[in-house]
């Protein structure tokens, strides 16, 4: 009799852990936080398509800081609640990973693609624009006069290059 | 350089042409031009002369440290004199179809012909 409730004692606290670890809620703020930082990361090849996302990149910022409260907001759940919510180990390695994401790419946008020479002796306006001749697409030479003379004004757009 | 396809009739019905510069050879240009359906002029600037002469070179900024252009946006007009120009100080930022033409309009009302 003694040995059978041991026994039946030791498999009832054997369920009732498991049971506590399996109704542990999963937490969400943690993953959907991580997707918003992910999407803020990778987003802005499909944002610079537009002008006021391309300009600032307000779309990824704002990506980034509803994953930055998500992740925040879990990481609450995880050690707030370790009974309830999960997460106490992935949690903060997703936001850590959420962190270095938005750090890699506030030094991409904010310092590397600033890294312009400063042009001081470019031509000003109301200077003469410097004469030249250059090959067209088609090899055809062709000079600033011609273009100006052939139109009232000639936009001139410098660009780094298809490569 | 999209953008500014898309706005090309606007800006050609109002006289502005629109041409490209870059380091990049004709038949580059002449491929990428096609391939992305654009019809404005590209001009080839190998050696980086022209750029130079506008103080526009980016030192190393090219694949295997290949000088080119940094980007840049002039209006001239057709004395050839500059009425306006952009040089951004982000390489992502470009200037945008509607400022050239914002740009033409004031220069328009400034000098009635």
């Amino acid at each position: 009799m003694l040995s059978n409730s041991d026994a039946g004692g030791g498999i009832s606290i054997t369920i009732t852990t498991m049971s506590a670890s399996a109704k542990k809620s999963w937490n969400w703020p943690l993953w959907i936080g991580f997707l918003f930082a992910l999407a803020g990361f990778f987003s802005y090849t499909f944002f610079a398509q537009f002008p006021i996302t391309r300009d600032f990149p307000w779309a990824n910022l704002l990506l980034f800081a509803v994953g930055g409260i998500l992740l925040v907001l879990g990481l609450f759940r995880a050690f707030g609640k370790p009974r309830v919510y999960r997460g106490k180990i992935l949690g903060p390695i997703l936001a850590i990973l959420g962190l270095l994401m938005f750090g890699f790419f506030s030094y991409v946008f904010f310092y590397v693609l600033r890294q312009v020479p400063p042009s001081i002796g470019a031509p000003r306006v109301g200077e003469k624009a410097p004469e030249f001749t250059l090959s067209n697409q088609d090899g055809k030479e062709i000079s600033l006069r011609d273009l100006t003379s052939r139109s009232k004004a000639v936009a001139l757009i410098f660009y780094r290059g298809f490569w | 350089m999209r953008s500014f396809q898309q706005r090309l009739p606007e800006l050609e019905s109002r006289g502005i042409q629109v041409v490209a510069i870059s380091v990049d050879a004709p038949d580059i240009n002449r491929r990428q031009r096609q391939k992305l359906g654009y019809t404005y002029t590209f001009l080839s600037d190998p050696r980086a002369e022209v750029i130079r002469r506008y103080d526009l070179l980016h030192r190393g900024a090219g694949p295997k440290g290949a000088d080119i252009a940094r980007p840049a946006e002039f209006l001239v007009d057709s004395s050839g004199t500059i009425r306006w120009l952009n040089l951004t100080e982000n390489i992502a930022v470009r200037a945008r179809p509607q400022q050239v033409l914002e740009a033409f309009e004031r220069e328009e009302q400034a000098t009635p012909q």
